[in-house]
């Protein structure tokens, strides 16, 4: 690419972000100037596709480099580190950029990798996103507080129940209702059924990366009853709208029990088959032992959450540091790793499939009758024989499907244990019935910002394994 | 539910014994201006909240009456942050007025690298710079992307969508 080319794509780029601006953002003419010169630098001569490219060793900055190397991560408060002291070769000439992904099979989706190789091993890596950024946030703005959750259970596809239960629990606090006992436990039951099947997809993808197609074919099998019994009780195998703002939209079918009580003895005898075909089995540990370490200190500061946080020894998981819903009505132990490698976030998650199949049966022991929604009808709809006789059971059916139930003004941050971490709701209301702001922390979206650490110094084909073990899932990273 | 109306928490009176609530969900407010801004985090950084959970931008162009603190002047855009403490099992929300004409903050990632991509979507979305962040790009719209999408100014169907392919000359 020519010179020129470059400051056009500079000058287009700088247009964008001004935005009503011209100024720039307001900034200083000497700050905008070396903002521009910075610009430039990131251009890499061969390449067109623009800044968000792996830039040339000879121009990463020392910031960056600390990082590299995860410096930044263990560093003191207010500590700093000499560029100069860090040990990073810059050869150019003998490593090698190469692009991964967005199309490739084992990236989960549509997720794109800048590796830096040399040789085999990984130098540098970094992830580009947004290839499936469908503007969530923006539309959960358009829709109402009742609509709204069919908006976010599509966020994260493998565990939607969570980001419907993270959305109603969100509005609920802003709205000041209390659930009746049957909704939380039917919410509870339905969350921990749902970390089971996300579980198994991971454990089924993780086999598929690693070359145990057994793996691959088990763990959807499995998954597929608890997406049976999902359908059976929401009507659809994914994407439920079953947690609303309220309670939840159906009660349980005839004979939840005996379902649940089968999905139970099945994974939980399954789990020691793949005890079996994966864990003990020498070629998967090679594979996995001592690859992609992470320290619970670096996990912390990098927000990772979730199993990658517990497999580096921090009993942190929010149904017990923090209990929501009714989670500290039950028994269940945290599972925690020591090194925090692949081996360990793999048995966190296969022990995790134990301890949320303890978890419920103990909450089919215990649940409780009555509704399973709260009989307010400014939040749900009446039900549907009492639309036919009374006129004010109709007016309320048809406000809260128009219009919707409004809530009052406030702020609120609200966060549940995901599958994969920490998924919270940051929910903005201004009085009317549609949410003024309604930010989602995606947990995988934060967690992917510890691959660049997880993949330095480990092999080209272990970045496929490493990956799969951050488990994310584009959907809800790129909202 | 009454987080908005609780008081606002300095450093100097959440510092030294942070006071533990009873209910999680209820959390600590903290309002510095863009000055402090950085200091405070670090402050609490230092005081035993390990993680920054969340970090985003919010655009109050057409909802400018909401509930402040007295002495905090409403800007067009705030910057919420959820720092975590796993020690205190403690969560604070940090909240910053970033003003319209002039939409700059320092950036907190030499104090939280984690929150290096939560500042790139902040920017990339809302439009708010983060001075020294070391690679302040958009991270979820396209580079050559015109305008901060989830600016309240900014159209829902600012661009047209084209199902299907129009209909040519027959």
């Amino acid at each position: 690419m020519s010179d020129e080319d470059e400051r056009e794509m500079a000058g287009e780029d700088d247009q964008g972000e001004g935005d009503g601006t011209p100024e720039g953002f307001g900034l200083e003419p000497t700050e905008r100037a070396h903002r521009e010169a910075e610009e430039e630098r990131y251009f890499v001569p061969e390449t067109s596709e623009g800044i968000q490219e792996l830039r040339p060793r000879g121009t990463t900055g020392a910031a960056e480099l600390r990082q590299e190397v995860g410096a930044v991560l263990r560093l003191p408060e207010g500590g700093y580190v000499d560029p100069s002291d860090i040990d990073i070769e810059e050869r150019d000439d003998q490593t090698m950029i190469i692009n991964m992904g967005p199309q490739h099979p084992s990236t989960h989706g549509v997720l794109r990798l800048m590796l830096e190789l040399d040789g085999e091993t990984v130098l540098r890596t970094k992830p580009v996103i947004g290839y499936l950024h469908t503007g969530m946030e923006k539309t959960g703005e358009e829709l109402t507080y009742v609509t709204g959750g069919t908006n976010t259970t599509r966020m994260d596809y493998l565990s939607p129940l969570h980001n419907e239960l993270v959305f109603a629990l969100a509005t609920e606090q802003l709205l000041g209702v209390e659930l009746p006992p049957r909704a939380t436990w039917i919410r509870m039951l339905m969350c921990e059924l749902n970390r089971v099947s996300s579980h198994l997809v991971w454990m089924a993808t993780n086999g598929g990366d690693l070359g145990s197609t057994s793996m691959l074919v088990y763990g959807f099998r499995e998954r597929e009853m608890v997406l049976a019994f999902f359908e059976k009780t929401t009507g659809q195998r994914m994407n439920h709208n079953f947690i609303r703002p309220g309670g939840v939209a159906a009660d349980l079918p005839d004979g939840w029990e005996d379902d649940v009580d089968v999905i139970c003895e099945t994974v939980l005898a399954r789990t020691y088959e793949y005890d079996e075909l994966l864990t003990g089995q020498p070629i998967f540990r090679e594979r996995t032992e001592a690859v992609g370490n992470i320290s619970a200190e670096e996990a912390l500061a990098l927000s990772v959450t979730g199993p990658i946080l517990r497999s580096t020894g921090v009993p942190w998981d929010l149904r017990r540091t923090m209990p929501y819903l009714a989670y500290d009505k039950l028994d269940f132990d945290v599972i925690v790793g020591t090194y925090g490698d692949n081996f360990d976030r793999y048995s966190v998650r296969l022990n995790e499939i134990r301890e949320s199949i303890k978890m419920i049966r103990q909450i089919a022991e215990m649940m409780p009758p009555g509704d399973y929604r709260v009989q307010d009808r400014k939040v749900t709809p009446p039900p549907r024989a009492r639309i036919d006789e009374s006129m004010e059971a109709l007016i309320h059916h048809f406000k809260i499907f128009t219009e919707g139930f409004r809530v009052p003004e406030g702020e609120v941050y609200v966060s549940v244990e995901s599958p994969r971490g920490e998924l919270g709701c940051y929910m903005v209301s201004d009085g009317t019935s549609k949410p003024y702001r309604m930010h989602i922390r995606a947990p995988s979206f934060v967690n992917l910002q510890a691959l660049p650490l997880l993949l330095r110094g480990a092999m080209m084909a272990d970045a496929v394994a490493i990956i799969s073990t951050v488990d994310p899932v584009m959907g809800e990273v790129d909202r | 539910m009454s987080d908005t109306t609780s008081s606002a928490v300095t450093p100097a009176s959440v510092l030294p014994d942070v006071p533990r609530l009873p209910d999680r969900l209820v959390d600590q407010l903290a309002f510095p201006s863009r000055g402090t801004y950085k200091q405070m985090i670090g402050a609490f950084r230092e005081a035993g909240f390990e993680m920054c959970s969340d970090l985003c931008g919010v655009d109050y162009l057409t909802h400018p009456g909401r509930t402040l603190p007295e002495g905090v002047t409403a800007e067009r855009f705030e910057v919420v942050v959820n720092l975590l403490s796993l020690s205190l099992r403690q969560r604070v929300r940090v909240r910053v007025q970033v003003p319209e004409s002039d939409p700059t903050v320092d950036t907190i990632t030499d104090v939280y690298p984690g929150a290096d991509a939560m500042e790139r979507e902040a920017y990339d979305l809302v439009g708010i710079l983060f001075l020294g962040h070391p690679d302040m790009t958009r991270i979820l719209m396209p580079e050559d992307w015109e305008g901060h999408p989830l600016r309240k100014d900014y159209g829902v169907g600012r661009v047209p969508v084209q199902f299907k392919e129009a209909p040519g000359p027959r």
